[in-house]
């Protein structure tokens, strides 16, 4: 039964470093960080705030005002803060599961739970960073008490289990999207497996797209500063009082 | 029936229910979601742009549970510990 369909890029390995090997997933992340660096770093040598603007330029500018403004409407003023870190999570994704519908032979790196498990990690830590940063320790440690401290374990199982569910989601989805076509070029291969790689593309953006904001969605919860009246909690129409 | 075989058969048998039985409750979710979200669209089109962003992460969330069992299912036939634990040992026979 294993050796059928391959179920993640972690189990092809590439090239050995020293007795080390070094399977597609490093290699294919690595690829996608190169790519992105240097295309934008050789776009962005020459801004200008003129009229006429590079092609490159003015990609890169829809993206980042998208991003930004997708930010600011869910988490309020600053969305400057976080848009490194947000917009770092949406591209790296959407690229890697573009990059897996367009390019023969590329792997998505985030069809491997070791991928998508580093970033659900990354945004489990960031949450409590940004919170501390913005609301302070007392602050930021307080929300866990808030309704009634009975609710402390709900609220920290509550977090664990949203990360995990970041990390199985995002990977179930593109692992699916991969083993579909594979499976699909052994049954019928003329046209379903094309049909099959463009969908998996549509889900490759909206899972992008879904990790991105529910990231957002928990900073925002987390660094939430109450003033007057509190806002809804996470979009419970619950009565406050006052 | 061996000890092989039985895993063999229980395998292909949860794999299949695994994702049978997962996969409806998050579709009729979904239709449901969906339908709410076009009658709210209806009420109010100019919020048109978050009622579908909200729509969306929604989704997202409700297809979680149908991703958890599409992830079992696949495990259970792709990548079976028990299933390669009795195969070496068949082999090593």
């Amino acid at each position: 039964m294993n050796g059928a369909v391959r179920l993640t890029p972690d189990e092809l390995t590439i090239f050995q470093i020293g007795g080390v090997p070094i399977n597609a997933t490093i290699v294919f992340t690595w690829a996608l960080m190169l790519l992105m660096v240097i295309g934008s770093w050789l776009i962005t040598r020459r801004l200008t705030s003129d009229v006429k603007i590079s092609p490159g330029q003015n990609l890169l500018e829809v993206i980042v005002t998208a991003i930004r403004d997708q930010i600011a409407e869910i988490g309020g003023e600053n969305a400057q803060l976080y848009m490194p870190f947000i917009g770092t999570l949406f591209l790296l994704i959407a690229v890697s599961n573009v990059f897996a519908a367009l390019v023969p032979g590329f792997e998505a790196p985030t069809a491997s739970l070791s991928t998508t498990a580093a970033l659900a990690l990354c945004v489990f830590v960031a949450v409590p960073i940004y919170g501390i940063s913005q609301r302070g320790l007392g602050g930021y440690l307080r929300q866990y008490i808030e309704p009634t401290p009975l609710m402390l374990p709900f609220q920290v199982i509550g977090e664990v289990s949203r990360t995990l569910a970041l990390a199985v989601r995002l990977f179930g989805n593109i692992m699916s999207g991969t083993m579909i076509v594979g499976l699909l070029l052994a049954i019928a291969p003329f046209f379903f497996p094309i049909v099959m790689r463009l969908l998996g593309l549509l889900t490759g953006f909206v899972q992008a797209y879904i990790f991105a904001v529910l990231a957002m969605v928990y900073i925002a919860s987390a660094t939430k500063v109450t003033r007057g009246a509190p806002p809804e909690d996470e979009g419970e129409p619950a009565a406050e009082a006052g | 029936m061996t000890g092989l075989e039985l895993i063999a058969v229980a395998s292909i048998v949860t794999g299949g229910i695994t994702i049978m039985v997962g996969s409806i409750g998050p579709a009729l979710a979904e239709g449901r979601a969906v339908a709410e979200a076009l009658s709210a669209i209806a009420q109010q089109p100019d919020e048109s742009g978050t009622i579908t962003r909200t729509l969306f992460v929604g989704l997202a969330m409700v297809e979680s549970t149908a991703i958890y069992c599409f992830v079992v299912s696949m495990i259970v036939i792709f990548a079976n510990p028990f299933w390669t634990y009795f195969v070496e040992q068949a082999a090593g026979q």
